[in-house]
């Protein structure tokens, strides 16, 4: 196994923005997208607030080119419209087929928007029950590939809300050992009622806008979205600069129980520490036992997009173990959900989308809602944007149910 | 890429659970809904745990145990595991509750078990396991997907271990509105009679199967996967002859090299087209098999096979109900190629050799 892999491009769609621009925009002037929901029919539409995009399947389908909505849930959709931007930013005619090119999606809700609103009336048979081959993740992904033509390998991955950290992960290792040479990585992930009321009966939504890293958060706020990356392999390259590198990437468990992290966030510690580890980077906290010393490796990673979705459990585990790696010297801190929501299985593409974005036009995005610590922790979050800044190394974290912590480290070539 | 077999575990629609066992009593089927064969999962589980487990978590949580317990390992490097629809039962019980009571009053139980790492996520837990862990959710690649992951791992970690598996499970209701879609034989069947019965469709099936992989060799190995190849051939003509040429060239073998193909056949004149285009490839003179009337057809199906050519490479023997014909063959068996597809969209190949 060997190379470098490079991100050449980037597309996203969430609740602050249809593609990257506007999503950049949304983020550089504090414009949120957590509000009342609007699309998803749900009796608890007035009450749980959302990163809801506020775009019709109709409307969706119009911008993806597609005409047939039955075949095509919403979750496949957000997908290929995030897809093809990623594909036009990183100047990639579909029809160049030179390079041996692979889709990996990530989704945990799948086409649940359609079983959810047919799966009771499956009586009336056929064509209605058509909604049932849409059901799997795996659709939306095949739908993303076959409109572009990319035969080469598809895959999708499920592990909560890390999924899409993952399917980065396998896509630059299936380039590292040379099986393909790009590949379209990322996740997608569409508001349903079936996961607003999962969060719901976990007593884990805030009914207000959520705070992560504040000592008054009360929970999250779920979201919609999907985000790619176009990965390449060093010789896919010829020539074109790409927007960064993925220097670093580790997924490792938890394994303490399945909705809620260890008091002293061990799966999040190990994989910060192994993503450090495989981008070759120093940190304070690398020799075990060895307590970490202010200043001594200073400014390596220069930003930290957190998981941080606004929930007890998650921000206070998730900064014990920044402050386990980082001792006394912790990098700037900021987690973007109070502007998408938690999108769930895209949050680790969309948050990766975001951090490509810092190190582009050297900001680092405020982590809206900050008032007060959190007791437990000696750092707190950035709280208005930071401009001009040179970013050498982001860290994102993505965590999910069921233990599975994914870090990525995307670093300026 | 490759791997040695060291343990297996696998609970199907057949008493496969019981590793000292090889298919020697076979269950007959009259429907098109084969249902796993399961253990006292006393034997297994806490009863506190087992209380609250779904039906497939506790199949798959069981497999992986007794995969575990087969291999002497206690804590694998990696844990990765495929599933096709994930965790059905579940997902249908909370959307049913949802439906039910007007999104109100809804257990959270069932929600926190639907999510598709569940299995993988729980293994971990119950072993204390903090390593690499994911889960494949890719349809009838899902297997694929997690064995070159664990390939892949294998190579970049040689000293590791991977706990390799697949789940799935065929719910009345999945059975059901896939029925009306035409998925499954309709009228009079037997699992045992499928490839007489010419109607389309053919019969469900679910499964829990686990591979503990390692590459340190030991007279304990049941075989060595040598590779695999994929294909998305969505709306292209099957073309399974180079498909197999192209990947026994990679491994520079020719067809005359393999003593046993594993083939999905599954009864439906349509998907079984594919597999008599491998069976004329590959002649009459080395073993054919199939299996999908044993465990049914499902996304990770093909989970069963290479559990079957992992038994049969250890014991050097092939169970007649397997067997499509009977060569005269009478040296050891080196080769085995898995053929599987689905609905001729998803293509797999892999290798299993002799240790």
């Amino acid at each position: 196994m060997a190379g470098r892999v490079f991100v050449t491009g980037i597309g996203i769609i969430c609740a602050i923005g249809k593609h990257t621009g506007e999503t950049l925009a949304s983020l550089r002037t504090n414009h949120h997208g957590i509000r009342k929901l609007s699309i998803l029919d749900s009796i608890h539409r007035n009450e749980l607030p959302a990163g809801e995009i506020l775009l019709t399947n109709e409307e969706l389908a119009v911008m993806a080119g597609v005409t047939d909505l039955d075949m095509n849930p919403r979750t496949a959709l957000l997908g290929m419209i995030a897809a093809d931007e990623a594909l036009h930013n990183a100047g990639i005619d579909p029809k160049d087929k030179q390079y041996r090119t692979g889709v990996i999606s990530a989704s945990t809700v799948g086409g649940m928007d359609k079983t959810e609103v047919n799966y009771r009336n499956y009586n009336k048979g056929r064509p209605y029950n058509n909604f049932v081959l849409t059901h799997d993740c795996s659709y939306s992904t095949e739908q993303i590939a076959t409109r572009l033509g990319f035969h080469d390998m598809v895959s999708t991955i499920s592990t909560a809300c890390s999924s899409s950290a993952n399917s980065i992960m396998f896509g630059a290792r299936l380039i590292k050992h040379g099986m393909l040479d790009r590949v379209l990585a990322g996740g997608t992930d569409a508001m349903s009622k079936f996961t607003l009321n999962g969060f719901n009966t976990l007593m884990i939504l805030d009914k207000q806008h959520c705070r992560p890293f504040d000592k008054s958060r009360t929970g999250l706020n779920l979201g919609e979205g999907a985000a790619f990356l176009v990965l390449e392999s060093e010789e896919a390259l010829k020539g074109r600069t790409p927007l960064c590198e993925l220097s670093g990437y580790a997924n490792a468990n938890d394994a303490y129980h399945q909705t809620a992290s260890s008091p002293d966030g061990y799966g999040p510690y190990l994989s910060m520490k192994q993503a450090l580890e495989t981008a070759k980077l120093t940190f304070p906290g690398m020799n075990p036992g060895v307590t970490a010393v202010k200043g001594l490796h200073p400014g390596v990673i220069g930003y930290i997009n957190a998981h941080g979705t606004g929930t007890d459990n998650n921000d206070l585990t998730e900064g014990i173990a920044i402050e386990r790696i980082f001792g006394d010297s912790i990098p700037l801190v900021s987690s973007t959900k109070p502007f998408t929501g938690h999108t769930l299985g895209a949050a680790a593409a969309i948050e990766s989308v975001i951090s490509i974005l810092s190190i582009q036009n050297k900001m680092v995005f405020p982590n809206l809602n900050f008032k007060e610590k959190i007791d437990e922790l000696h750092f707190e979050p950035v709280k208005e944007l930071i401009s001009g800044i040179e970013l050498k190394h982001v860290l994102s974290n993505s965590f999910g149910f069921g233990g599975n912590d994914s870090t990525l480290i995307f670093s300026a070539c | 890429m490759e791997a040695y077999i060291r343990g297996i575990g696998n609970i199907s629609p057949q008493q496969t659970f019981d590793n000292s066992a090889f298919l020697e009593e076979i269950r007959e089927y009259q429907t098109a809904r084969l249902q796993s064969v399961t253990p006292d999962y006393k034997q297994f589980i806490k009863p506190n745990q087992l209380r609250r487990m779904s039906r497939l978590l506790k199949m798959g949580v069981t497999a992986a145990g007794i995969c575990l317990q087969d291999a002497g390992v206690e804590k694998p490097d990696a844990i990765i595991t495929g599933t096709g629809l994930g965790m059905m039962e579940e997902t249908e019980k909370f959307l049913n509750g949802l439906i039910d009571n007007g999104e109100k009053l809804l257990n959270p139980t069932a929600f926190i078990q639907s999510t598709h790492n569940t299995v993988g996520a729980s293994i971990a837990v119950m072993l204390g396991c903090n390593n690499y862990n994911l889960t494949y959710v890719h349809g009838s690649l899902s297997l694929e997907n997690a064995l070159l992951d664990s390939l892949m791992w294998l190579a970049e970690k040689p000293s590791s271990s991977v706990l390799l598996g697949g789940v799935e499970e065929i719910t009345q209701d999945h059975f059901t509105i896939t029925d009306s879609l035409g998925f499954w034989k309709k009228g009079e069947i037997s699992n045992l009679n499928l490839l007489e019965n010419k109607n389309p469709g053919t019969i469900a099936g679910e499964g829990a199967t686990f591979f503990l992989l390692t590459r340190e060799e030991s007279t304990q190995n049941y075989a060595q996967i040598k590779g695999l190849a994929t294909r998305f051939n969505p709306g292209l003509k099957p073309q399974a002859a180079s498909f197999m040429e192209n990947f026994l060239s990679q491994h520079k073998l020719n067809k005359n090299d393999i003593d046993l193909i594993i083939l999905g056949l599954n009864g439906d004149p349509e998907n079984d087209a594919v597999y008599n285009m491998a069976r004329d490839y590959f002649g009459n003179d080395i073993s054919q098999t199939w299996y999908k009337h044993l465990c049914g057809e499902h996304y990770l199906a093909s989970s069963f096979a290479l559990w079957l050519s992992a038994k049969i490479m250890k014991k050097q023997q092939i169970p007649d109900i397997i067997r499509l014909n009977k060569p005269q063959q009478t040296g050891k068996t080196k080769h085995i190629l898995i053929y599987n597809h689905y609905k001729n969209i998803h293509h797999s190949l892999i290798l299993v050799s002799s240790c």
